[in-house]
């Protein structure tokens, strides 16, 4: 060995001689949108294996809930996938509500519908746009932005913030629904479809965008269904599973509303059902927001259940009354034990089946919570979905799928 | 004829025998145990008969019990007949000295992840999985987090002076 080759970079052994190209896509990389890791092989541009990487942003939740009341949970919810933390949030009391038996006003109900659906509106809206950013078209995103921002101003109305809302009570909302609230409701039902028709306008039967994402990314209903899909991406295969609908939550069986399926469960399927859904999200607020203005005299005010050992009372009676006072300090501390029980309650995420499986040994903390995570479970599937095709259609594929890091490593 | 739980008794019962089982019904939710040895062959016969066919596996995990001698972990599968629409809730348990499992990854691509990430903080070894490592956490890591014997905060640490909050 001559005295020259200790300045070389030592490649690892028969890294000249291999036909194949190692590519590091992520944990950081603008085209992941989110912290993932892929180990792809590439031949030229074509991926022989890919081998995915997860745990970047892992915060412990499932451990950090098994010493937190009941409370102090719901803002660990929001982090799961914060495009949507309100679905996160209700599916967490509405698994509250099942342990311990709590019935909720049809008022109830409907607000949360509209403030679910609103969500869901919001997390299609960017999962779409993204893939559309993705295929070149950087339009459709900007211009649905300040509609997703109108959502988070109706949240910020309800409960005070917008990303990681923390939104709602055990038994209902923590404030009845502003006057401006219902303003910016009607603003949005109002200009809103004109948007969503432009920017299906803008994608729909966009040649190049077509190119791009049909045939792409495609997996069978019998392998979508053996991977655990579920939500738009299962249903882009042609399978109709909703929890919405085969598990009815919060009076969603007064509600009239399809379910869009596809049939190739491709990129494109998955974009158009995600559209269709959008469609079917303002139908079912419009249908939510006229019920809700049938209610008449106190039944219009109902914004909670009257459950006083699980509803924080109102700030106003905490300062003014003492079983007010007593009751904000009982369960802030977590001193209303839970009753002993093992419930799993699902709801349809912004992605699929979000569940959580609860076990309570009668504590004030639960014994054992497992987040049912939609999106950590279908990511396995993306080596299937994207070998043997293109590097730039595997990066279409990512952000079809609707990944969400925070979701993912709970 | 629509799945119920009191047929999914009577199905389990005929092929495997009487006291094989132990059923219970928890929030509508029929929760069916049966010995660790036996997971696959069950949960096999749960996806193939035709009048069973729960064939969607929806959640795994798994839950420590360390007051439970020989019994401190518990695997738990959540199952669902899509087409009857039906959900059961499937559990074994094994001790800790010697918890493995045999993996469901072959019946359903799905229990890869979730039998790793089960593995990650549980420490349950499942037999047979195809690449059983951690997933979650760092790779160094050399104990199971989840496992009740690790508490979230060091109760006696001293580093902290805020007495209001019980530390004092």
């Amino acid at each position: 060995m001559t005295e020259n080759h200790h300045h070389h970079v030592k490649l690892p052994e028969g890294s000249i001689e291999k036909q194949t190209t190692t590519l590091n896509v992520g944990p950081t990389h603008p085209a992941t949108h989110g912290v993932f890791q892929n180990i792809m092989e590439l031949d030229g541009e074509r991926i022989v294996s890919t081998e995915s990487t997860v745990g970047y942003i892992h915060r412990a939740f499932e451990k950090i809930a098994e010493r937190r009341p009941l409370y102090q949970i719901t803002p660990l919810t929001d982090r799961l996938n914060y495009c949507s933390s309100p679905i996160n949030n209700m599916g967490w009391h509405l698994t509250c509500e099942k342990l311990l038996g709590v019935e909720t006003p049809k008022r109830v109900d409907y607000l949360r519908i509209i403030i679910m659906e609103l969500a869901r509106i919001s997390d299609h809206l960017i999962c779409n746009s993204i893939v559309g950013v993705d295929t070149g078209a950087y339009t459709g995103f900007l211009y649905v932005m300040q509609y997703r921002e109108l959502i988070y101003e109706i949240y910020e109305e309800v409960c005070g913030s917008r990303l990681t809302t923390n939104i709602g009570r055990i038994g209902g909302f923590e404030r009845n629904f502003s006057n401006t609230a219902f303003t910016k409701l009607e603003k949005f039902l109002k200009e809103y479809p004109s948007v969503l028709k432009e920017f299906e306008n803008l994608f729909t039967r966009n040649r190049i965008f077509m190119e791009r994402t049909i045939g792409t990314g495609a997996i069978s209903a019998e392998r979508a269904l053996n991977y655990g899909f579920t939500g738009p991406n299962l249903r882009a295969t042609g399978v109709d599973y909703d929890v919405r609908v085969h598990s009815p939550y919060s009076s969603y069986e007064d509600f009239d509303f399809t379910i869009p399926v596809g049939s190739t469960g491709d990129n494109y399927d998955r974009f158009l059902v995600r559209n269709e859904e959008m469609w079917q999200s303002l139908g079912i607020i419009q249908q939510a927001y006229r019920k809700i203005q049938e209610f008449k005299g106190a039944e219009a005010e109902v914004f909670h259940a009257n459950v006083p050992e699980y509803y924080l009372p109102e700030k106003k009676d905490v300062y003014t009354k003492m079983e007010a006072l007593i009751w904000h300090f009982k369960i802030i501390m977590g001193e209303v034990d839970m009753p002993k029980g093992e419930v799993y309650k699902s709801v349809e995420g912004g992605n699929g089946e979000l569940g959580f499986y609860l076990i309570s040994d009668g504590g004030r903390a639960p014994f054992r919570l497992h987040f049912r995570r939609p999106c950590f479970i279908y990511y396995q599937a993306y080596p299937e979905l994207v070998t043997g095709g293109m590097l730039s259609d595997a990066i279409v594929t990512m952000s079809s799928l609707n990944l969400i890091a925070g979701e993912m490593d709970a | 004829m629509a799945v119920t739980n009191d047929l999914i008794q009577q199905k389990l019962t005929a092929k495997f025998g009487e006291g094989f089982f132990h059923f219970e019904e928890s929030y509508g939710m029929l929760t069916i145990e049966a010995p660790k040895e036996q997971n696959l062959k069950v949960l096999q016969f749960l996806y193939e008969e035709e009048e069973l066919a729960f064939r969607f596996l929806t959640d795994l995990c798994a839950v420590n019990y360390p007051d439970l001698p020989g019994r401190e972990l518990a695997v738990v599968y959540h199952l669902h007949n899509l087409a009857d629409n039906l959900r059961i809730r499937f559990k074994v348990f094994t001790g800790i000295e010697n918890p493995d499992i045999f993996t469901a990854s072959k019946l359903f691509s799905s229990a890869n992840w979730m039998e790793r990430e089960t593995y990650d903080f549980f420490g349950v070894n499942f037999v047979g999985h195809p690449n059983l490592k951690r997933i979650l956490n760092v790779d160094e890591m050399d104990y199971f987090p989840m496992r009740k014997e690790f508490p979230l905060e060091d109760q006696t640490r001293r580093d902290k002076d805020d007495e209001m909050f019980g530390r004092g």
